[in-house]
């Protein structure tokens, strides 16, 4: 149970001109689960490195419950790093493995033994403690790395892209036994990836990195409804992206005047803006009175559980997803009238590349 | 090998083994039947009397041959432990990181392999005449490491680059410190590449007779040293059973040290390919 707090974390690497991290600041609560979230290259695993005390900040502090753990080394600071590759000791058996760290802190012989046991049944592979770790799929070596982390009672949980080696179903199953752990044992716990989904179907809150740079920290769905900027917008599969003129809860386009929800105005950019808006959220052949704009449908793909249009605004061009059996409703080259919704509307800076 | 060949190529096999067999074989053969023969002369196919004074010659205080084992054993066991110790750190760099000047590092660590051992010896005679170190056990097994260092680096280095160094930040993150990191993850590891390392250490060490001879000013006495002194003497015998001591431990340490080095085992191969 720790509160974790990074304050301006900086990592320049010897001969790098860019700093791979840049002037980091987060507070983690207790207990909260934590995704790191941005590209390959981003800076996210040097920051878990960081906080595990692999890799020596340039500059910056790392707070544990307020105490400046900065300085700590990493055996000693109980900031527990489970590898992408999990990193089952070969040599050892899976016993072994589980029981390494307590093994190191001097634990008799025989409560490592029963320890291991229990942390195995946490991990819902009981059994195998004997085995060797070549013997094992990579789910079930993941599940012992978990274990094997688990076993010293981190106060702080790392995991590097946990899902990514993963076949898809094992992926679900391996998530949900994360999220249950972690919810048991009350762990903080910080993971990294690249993948939206993931972060959104297990995080607490998204702290969104894109070179080195912090962008946005908030729950998984400030990203969809109000996200910082277009790139990150664009991160979470955004595609409606329209320059504009915003003053108070007016929107001026090329292709409309459109109304903005109120209760957002001042916690949105003003100015020169671009206007975006999910594209499940967009309606199609709606009486609404305000925010329609007349568009032709340029394509539609049928998806199954859904349909995509591309809609042609002008000179613009933008994507809404609606229920499947509207498939049937609307054809391509019809005209159609678009609504945006005033509370799904949102705006980032126009300075976004 | 499971691939099905032709009987003419099967045949081939099995011959080029049986000859190259036969041509390591045949000369520790000669060795053999010399050390033990007595009076063994042109035509007889095999010595008429078997003896086992060529034995008792060498275990004679006055051969010699009991003190020069001992120093080639001290010597090469040195030279072994040694090398291993300084050539770890430099192996690491090469095999896991890459740096300017990498090529030329590597180059110069080959360096010895290409540089006859006579022009090292005699360079350096000059400077450990000056320093003390001629004719001494120290001085001798300092040149050793000259062509020692470059087999075991490079084998060395071999085992780095195959070799995941996250298992340590693993380690240390599950608590264990630099110490306990290294004798429960980094050596396991790397252990094989080391015992191999330490083998070409060990012979290259063993058989050296230039430089004992020129650094150690005919004061230190090792086996090879002894062996051309002998071989000059002209006492088959003598000769062969001397040759048998020099080998011995040589075949000893290879054949203990034989499964690691077959090339497909995972032997030098760190942790990387798990």
């Amino acid at each position: 149970m720790t509160h974790v707090s990074l304050n301006n974390l900086t990592k320049i690497y010897a001969g790098a001109d860019v700093p791979a991290v840049n002037n980091f600041s987060l507070d983690i609560p207790t207990g909260r689960l934590i995704a790191f979230l941005g590209p390959s290259g981003c800076g996210k695993t040097t920051t878990l490195k960081m906080l595990a005390g692999l890799i020596k900040p340039t500059s910056g502090k790392i707070h544990f419950d307020g105490e400046d753990i900065s300085s700590v080394p990493s055996e000693k600071r109980g900031a527990v790093m489970v590898f992408q590759n999990y990193l089952l000791f070969p040599y050892m058996s899976v016993g072994d493995n589980v029981g390494f760290g307590l093994k190191m802190r001097g634990v008799d012989k025989k409560v490592i033994q029963k320890r291991v046991a229990e942390m195995l049944e946490l991990v819902k592979l009981p059994n195998i403690a004997k085995r060797r770790p070549s013997q094992l799929s990579g789910g079930q070596q993941q599940r012992v790395a978990l274990a094997r982390a688990l076993i010293t009672d981190p106060r702080v949980l790392l995991l590097d892209e946990p899902l990514s080696n993963l076949d898809a179903h094992l992926r679900d199953e391996m998530r949900e036994l994360i999220l249950s752990i972690q919810k048991d044992l009350g762990v903080t716990t910080v993971f990294v990836t690249h993948d939206q989904e993931e972060a959104v179907l297990l995080a607490d809150d998204i702290a969104l990195m894109f070179d080195g740079v912090l962008q946005q920290y908030a729950h998984p769905v400030e990203f969809y409804t109000r996200p910082i900027s277009e790139k990150a917008a664009r991160f979470f599969g955004g595609v409606n992206f329209i320059p504009a003129t915003r003053t108070n809860n007016h929107i001026k386009t090329p292709i409309a005047d459109l109304k903005f929800d109120a209760q957002y105005a001042d916690k949105a950019p003003s100015g020169d803006v671009v206007v975006t808006i999910r594209p499940e959220q967009i309606e199609l052949n709606s009486n609404q009175s305000h925010n329609c704009v007349q568009g032709v449908v340029q394509s539609r793909i049928y998806v199954g559980t859904y349909t995509r249009y591309k809609i042609a605004l002008d000179d613009y061009e933008i994507e809404a997803v609606r229920s499947a059996d509207t498939f049937g409703q609307i054809e391509e080259g019809q005209s159609i009238t678009v609504h945006f919704p005033e509370d799904k509307l949102w705006v980032v800076p126009a300075t976004d590349s | 090998m499971t691939t099905k060949r032709s009987p003419l190529v099967r045949v081939l096999h099995y011959l080029a083994v049986t000859v190259l067999i036969l041509a390591l074989l045949s000369p520790l053969v000669g060795f053999f039947i010399n050390a033990f023969a007595f009076r063994w002369f042109y035509p007889q196919l095999i010595p008429q009397e078997i003896t086992f004074r060529a034995w008792e010659n060498i275990a004679d205080p006055n051969s010699k041959v009991i003190e020069a084992l001992i120093n080639s054993t001290i010597i090469a066991v040195s030279v072994t432990l040694v090398s291993i110790i300084i050539g770890l750190p430099a192996a690491r760099a090469l095999g896991l990181y890459q740096f300017r000047g990498k090529t030329i590092v590597e180059f110069l660590i080959l360096a010895p392999t290409i540089v006859p051992g006579i022009a090292v010896a005699i360079g350096l005679n000059i400077n450990f005449l000056r320093w003390g170190l001629a004719g001494t056990m120290l001085g001798v097994g300092l040149v050793h490491l000259v062509p020692v260092m470059p087999y075991v680096v490079l084998t060395l280095s071999g085992v780095f680059a195959n070799y995941n160094p996250e298992f340590e930040e693993q380690a240390r993150t599950l608590g264990a410190g630099a110490i306990r990191t290294f004798i429960n993850v980094t050596l396991p590891a790397i252990f094989p590449g080391i015992v191999v390392a330490g083998l070409f250490a060990f012979l290259v060490s063993w058989g050296q007779y230039i430089l004992t001879f020129l650094i150690g000013s005919g004061r230190i006495l090792t086996l090879p040293v002894l062996l051309f002194s002998t071989a000059s003497g002209g006492n088959n015998a003598n000769i062969a059973a001397m040759s048998l001591v020099f080998i011995a431990p040589a075949i000893l340490i290879l054949i203990l040290t034989s499964r690691y080095l077959s090339g497909s085992s995972s032997a030098i191969g760190g942790f990387g390919k798990v």
